[in-house]
């Protein structure tokens, strides 16, 4: 599963926030989740706290922090959400992968241009981590 | 307590490429130079030599390894990540498996977010070279390529055509004022045994790797590894390999 993939980054992005601060126990973590990723929360904490085991980490607290992808058109700056319903199985799929490919399978709804921004809600970032002094 | 914020992307992309031995960045200021096929023909020559070798197309606008590798419907298996898949010998992973037959119309930052998303999910597992092919000039896959990996070693490509040394010697110059390790410069599509670029490279105090004469063969054997690795071109690539990545002596 790809959420293993990002789950391992965030524990070891921790881990080394606790090292580089010479700090205890990781108490906790709480991370951004784009909407555009689609990422499957639950096994997302699964494997955060499995990867912790073990370590300086184990038994945190992950509070995820959902936020709505919001798209704007470079072009007639119109501005719109992302619709997972919008992209095929297959796009979506590609999408949860590398999110900028949305780019390549949606358009502007108003203009139809390709050439847009994501302002926000785009993948995981480590929002913030707790550790023990 | 203690408060900290980051992009975990760049943890893990570290931790991918410490196993995947030497990077080895192919590049040129110019594009149609022939950097795809000097970096997939690289790959399948170091593979058959029986090294572990990866190839990253990092030519998110014009992906074209997959194309000279002829991958076919080759695709990445999903496992705690995803594992490139194994085409002729060669670990490939491209833009081209999320986007199919359509164009990526990314901007720059969009660049840098889809390259760092592919490092960090990329399960190269343990490779002695992993190859990357880069898009033409100093923009941002070479900007972060410079930033996150940072081990990369720079292989130079250009043709003889005064148009593309013009922006090869700016990238060189580039590279120079980075102190970036440059392996040295090839020039590929050599037509008339001339010595401009070699005696331009020395000038510059640039290694001359090495000419290779343009192959009228080659085209034909674009996606297919087989007669590929057995054109003059992969013949004289592969005298340039040896003196370049294997430490063989120059002839």
């Amino acid at each position: 599963m790809h959420e293993w993939a990002l789950a391992e980054g965030v524990v070891s992005a921790a881990l080394k926030a606790a090292d580089e601060r010479k700090a205890g126990r990781v108490l906790g973590i709480r991370v951004r989740v784009g909407e555009l990723q689609q990422l499957d929360k639950k096994v997302f904490k699964f494997a955060v706290r499995q990867l912790a085991r073990g370590t300086k980490a184990e038994n945190l607290n992950v509070a995820l922090e959902p936020e709505k992808s919001v798209f704007e058109c470079n072009v007639c700056r119109a501005e719109w959400g992302f619709r997972r319903g919008g992209l095929r199985p297959g796009e979506a799929e590609s999408v949860h992968f590398i999110p900028e490919v949305a780019h390549v399978y949606l358009r502007c709804p108003k203009c139809g241009s390709p050439d847009f921004q994501l302002k926000g809600g785009r993948g995981v970032l480590l929002e913030h981590v707790e550790m023990e002094r | 307590m203690s408060r900290w914020r980051g992009d975990p992307r760049l943890e893990t992309a570290e931790k991918r490429l410490a196993e995947a031995g030497r990077l080895i960045a192919v590049v040129s200021g110019k594009g149609g130079v022939g950097k795809s096929v000097i970096s997939a023909a690289s790959a399948l020559a170091l593979s058959k030599l029986g090294y572990r070798v990866g190839l990253f197309d990092l030519d998110f606008h014009g992906p074209s390894a997959h194309v000279v590798l002829g991958a076919g419907k080759a695709s990445p298996k999903e496992e705690k990540g995803v594992v490139p898949p194994l085409v002729h010998g060669v670990r490939l992973m491209s833009l081209v498996y999320y986007t199919g037959d359509r164009p990526s119309p990314l901007r720059g930052a969009e660049v840098s977010n889809a390259m760092l998303e592919m490092l960090a999910i990329t399960r190269w597992g343990p490779l002695d070279f992993l190859i990357v092919d880069m898009p033409p000039g100093t923009g941002d896959e070479v900007l972060d390529l410079l930033r996150v990996m940072k081990r990369a070693e720079f292989l130079v490509v250009t043709s003889q055509s005064k148009m593309a040394w013009e922006t090869v010697r700016k990238l060189l110059y580039f590279l120079k004022e980075l102190k970036v390790p440059v392996l040295g410069v090839v020039e590929n599509m050599r037509r008339d045994g001339s010595a401009f670029i070699k005696k331009q490279a020395e000038k510059l105090g640039m290694p001359f790797l090495g000419s290779i004469d343009f192959d009228r063969m080659l085209e034909d054997s674009i996606g297919n590894s087989e007669k590929l690795l057995k054109t003059d071109f992969s013949s004289h690539l592969e005298k340039i390999l040896n003196r370049s990545l294997r430490g063989g002596s120059h002839d």
